[in-house]
């Protein structure tokens, strides 16, 4: 079957794709965009997280057909050119990328819960990322750069920088 | 996308002693940095793996027919299709790279698939008939040895013995105790993958997630049949490692596709396969008796030790040296009496994991110290730091302890932390249960339990474990730029932000390039025994000491600080390749175990408090404090994510992680069932770096990722043991232990 679908601000299309196939392996395999990552395939680990039409999903739970004509946002698309986005940025700094597998899955919902909530308490953060498993960290480091990126976000030019 | 992994580069400041940071870091957050799973080339099939299901077989015959008219399908491989050595192994060659007449453990591979898409090879992959006589499998570690041989030279893979002292020692307060480990996984987050793209001179190029790319090539060659230099391996990004990616998963038989197809082929396990695909923690029987006089010192230790290495021996022979030369703990113990056993059986082979046999050893030596306070009525830190070892301390083996080893200093430092209050309001997110409400703190009792462990560092038993680093440094745009290049893999751990650390301290440069990891330059060692900071860092430290003698000579006489560099080397390239070793160690003797087996040991300590639902068996660890000694800290952000992170996969040993294995069958080999610790249950943590430097090192270092792993599990038990009163002599333990249901 052909999909169709916005991916990033752009149109994109596959063709040939098996009704069997997710999005996952769509945007890995044929839309050249390996950013979500393939660490478990069955909605435990999150590291494929993306935005559907601004809602968070595992992109391997979701199947590539129910994408035609939906906007999907993945972790390519947080970045503005050169410039991180202030999680990305916040990650970077604060030693929460060791391995980075788990790393896209993990922007994309913290990218998240800092758009529902701008500053988020400790529970809340764990909350909010306990979907997303990482193996390298022990999370405190996650913890560190979530909480920097709500502090850059709340005041860009402040202190936190 | 291009298959060879991106050039890094950095142009700041940040020498040892910083938290520079890593030099992959955008590229992994913007979802730009190519891990092995994400390569792709043109014309390129996929390869799929048909594993036994059974644990012991006798295969009868395999019919290829059907799979072979699927459309799509490129080659269905057996055996017979292995053109050169059909045995592979990191210590003993006795693993067949697709079985022959029999298996010998569920998911062991059978045949092969290349198909032009990953569903076509699984539908190939259902149409191969294979027959097989199901035997009857082994599976008990302890008695292994006297039942059915599972290879020629029958079911001991090693048996190490320790002697020391009197062997009849007496002691006025014994206490004895029958430890079990369950089967850990690594379970790194980037699952098995490479792709393998036959080369023009009847060679391949293998891009490829590992832990060790020379010790690969040697194994992939052999199996090819071809000769070393035509096997050259690129390492791709890697998705975490910890033991795991020592052995071969997918290596050769990518290759084998790509040579029988001519077309470069990609492989990737799903995470049920990655199970499957790799090596196991050994899961452990430990029988252990510890002698004390009435003041809390202990007289003697003995100790049996069952190591289950699975199907093959993989490195089960290191690991069993390991669980024995360190099966006391971190003590002064004058008569010693241990033997360790690792064991072939039918359950899944089990190799390398982080902590490497003092991780089994540690649980039971440290609840074996909690029992000998409780029979003292002593506390259990003080009966630890009556018998704490130190500096110059003999080790069992009879080795000299000479570098500082300050295991009560650490003890003390968990102890003396600031206990974490007792949460008063009640949100669900802080109790046993969590958010699925099954209770408000009702039922809830607090305890608090201390551990300290043990841990060599570097390869040990006289092998040769060196390094190899390339520094070249040249003027570019005006500029002094360093790169360097060795074929240590990167694997998360931060080898690649240390390399450049080191180089901009050793040479005073600020731009340092890292070149692709590959076999292009000599052997770098494994990524495993906490040793890359200490071996390849110590390469790429000579290898920049070379230039520099390359810079005296151009100053001619002036001192290198008072001269502009740029001006110095003008058009000059200076490139210099070194290796590097470490201090030599020696083998062990078979009869006693006596010897300086190990170059380095690290220590940590951790205490932890948890509150236990009592009625449910839900354990909460509420705060886990470390304390370790790392000679010298090049990078302190990085230590710092290696302690949390080691700590945190000992909590998942504690009470989570276990495949769960029935009659040589697996499970549970999904994370729906086998269960990581998420962000909900790792607690914050409070730790204390000590540097007391190691003048045998470089800098000082003293291996760090292993160390907080082997304390961190018996701390927890320990905790929870002294909430609930419960005996717990089982990791991980299961609610059902709690509640005795």
């Amino acid at each position: 079957m052909r999909v169709t679908v916005t991916v990033n601000g752009e149109q994109r299309q596959a063709d040939d794709v098996w009704e069997g196939e997710s999005l996952l392996f769509l945007l890995r395999e044929r839309l050249g965009l390996p950013g979500s990552k393939n660490a478990c395939e069955q909605g435990e680990c999150g590291s494929c997280t993306v935005y559907l039409d601004n809602t968070p999903v595992c992109s391997c739970l979701v199947a590539a057909g129910q994408v035609q004509d939906r906007e999907v946002r993945t972790v390519e698309g947080l970045a503005d050119g050169d410039r991180l986005d202030p999680v990305q940025e916040a990650f970077v700094e604060a030693g929460a990328v060791q391995c980075g597998f788990c790393t896209p899955g993990l922007v994309v919902a913290a990218h998240d819960l800092l758009d529902r909530v701008p500053r988020p308490s400790d529970p809340e953060i764990r909350e909010a990322l306990a979907g997303n498993l990482c193996r390298c960290t022990g999370y405190e480091k996650i913890l560190d750069a979530v909480r920097l990126a709500a502090t850059r976000k709340a005041d860009p030019e402040g202190a936190g920088r | 996308m291009s298959l060879t992994p991106a050039e890094l580069t950095s142009a700041v400041a940040g020498g040892i002693g910083s938290s520079a940071q890593r030099p992959d870091g955008n590229l992994k957050v913007r979802g730009e940095f190519a891990y092995a799973s994400d390569l792709w080339h043109e014309d390129m099939i996929w390869g799929a793996t048909l594993r036994s299901p059974h644990p012991y077989a006798r295969i009868v015959s395999v019919d290829l027919t059907e799979a072979l008219r699927v459309p799509g399908v490129y080659a269905v491989l057996t055996h017979q299709d292995v053109p050169g050595q059909n045995r592979y192994g990191l210590e003993h060659k006795d693993q067949p790279v697709l079985a022959e007449d029999v298996v010998r453990y569920q998911g062991e591979p059978v045949a092969l698939v290349g198909a032009d898409h990953p569903e076509t090879a699984q539908r190939a992959m259902k149409r191969i008939k294979v027959e097989y006589e199901v035997l009857t499998p082994v599976v008990d570690m302890e008695t292994a040895v006297d039942d059915t041989p599972l290879h020629p030279g029958g079911n001991l893979v090693r048996h190490v013995p320790v002697r020391r002292g009197d062997q009849h020692a007496p002691a006025e307060v014994v206490v004895t105790g029958r430890y079990e480990v369950g089967m850990q996984d690594q379970a790194f987050l980037g699952p098995e993958s490479g792709l393998a793209v036959p080369a023009e001179d009847g060679g391949v190029d293998l891009y490829i997630a590992t832990q060790w790319l020379h010790v690969d090539q040697s194994q992939v060659a052999a199996a090819l049949g071809v000769p070393l230099e035509k096997v050259r391996l690129t390492l791709s990004g890697v998705g975490g490692a910890f033991g795991g990616r020592e052995d071969l998963s997918m290596q050769v038989h990518a290759c084998l596709l790509a040579l029988h197809t001519g077309k470069p082929t990609k492989m990737v396990y799903n995470r049920e396969e990655s199970f499957y695909g790799h090596v196991h923690r050994h899961p452990a029987v430990l029988y252990y008796e510890h002698g004390a006089d009435r003041t809390g010192k202990l007289v003697y230790v003995k100790a049996r030790i069952f190591l289950d290495g699975g199907a093959y021996a993989s490195s089960t022979s290191a690991v069993v040296a390991n669980a024995a030369t360190l099966g006391v703990g971190p003590y002064d113990v004058d008569n010693v009496t241990v033997d360790c056993w690792g064991v072939y059986t039918n359950n899944p082979p089990c190799g390398a994991m982080r902590g490497f046999g003092a991780v089994q050893a540690g649980f039971a030596y440290e609840s074996q110290m909690d029992k000998l306070a409780e029979a003292l009525g002593m506390d259990p830190v003080d009966v630890r730091i009556a018998n704490a070892m130190s500096e110059g301390s003999v080790m069992p083996t009879g080795q000299v302890v000479d570098s500082a080893a300050p295991v009560a200093r650490l003890l003390k430092l968990v102890r003396d932390k600031p206990m974490p209050p007792l949460s008063t309001a009640v949100d669900l997110r802080d109790m046993p249960g969590g958010v699925s409400n099954t209770t408000h703190g009702e039922g809830v009792v607090r305890g608090v339990g201390y551990a300290v462990g043990i841990k060599n560092i570097c390869f040990s038993e006289g092998y040769d474990d060196y390094s190899t680093a390339r520094v070249r440094l040249q003027v570019i745009n005006g500029e002094p730029a360093a790169l360097a290049h060795t074929a240590a893999a990167e694997v998360g751990q931060g080898l690649v932000t240390i390399m450049q650390q080191i180089v901009r301290t050793e040479l005073g440069v600020q731009r340092v390039t890292i070149l692709p990891m590959d076999t292009s330059i000599g052997n770098g060692g494994s990524t495993s025994a906490s040793r890359q900071t200490y071996v390849t860092g110590g390469a790429v430290k000579a290898a920049c000491a070379a230039v520099r003698e390359k810079l005296v000579e151009l100053a001619g006489g002036r001192d290198l600080a008072d001269v502009d560099l740029a001006g110095l080397l003008g058009d000059d390239v200076i490139d210099e390749t070194v290796q590097w070793r470490h201090r030599a160690t020696e083998p062990i003797d078979p009869e006693t175990g006596q010897g300086n087996a190990h170059v380095q040991y690290g220590f940590a300590a951790h205490r932890a408090v948890v509150d236990v639902d009592v009625e449910l068996g839900l354990v909460k660890v509420v705060e886990l404090d470390c304390a370790q000694d790392v000679g010298k800290a090049l990078n302190p952000q990085a230590v710092l994510g290696q302690i949390q992170g080691g700590s945190a996969q000992g909590l998942g040993l504690a009470v989570m992680e276990e495949i769960q294995v029935e009659g040589g069958k697996v499970r549970n080999p999904s994370f729906t069932d086998y269960l990581i610790p998420t962000v909900l249950d790792m607690p914050p943590m409070r730790i204390d770096v000590l540097e007391l430097a190691d003048p045998n090192a470089p800098y000082g270092v003293r291996g760090v990722g292993e160390p907080p792993t082997i304390s961190s599990t018996p701390a927890i038990v320990a905790a929870i043991r002294a909430a609930t009163g419960l005996a717990l002599t089982r990791v991980p333990v299961r609610p059902e232990h709690i509640t005795g249901t």
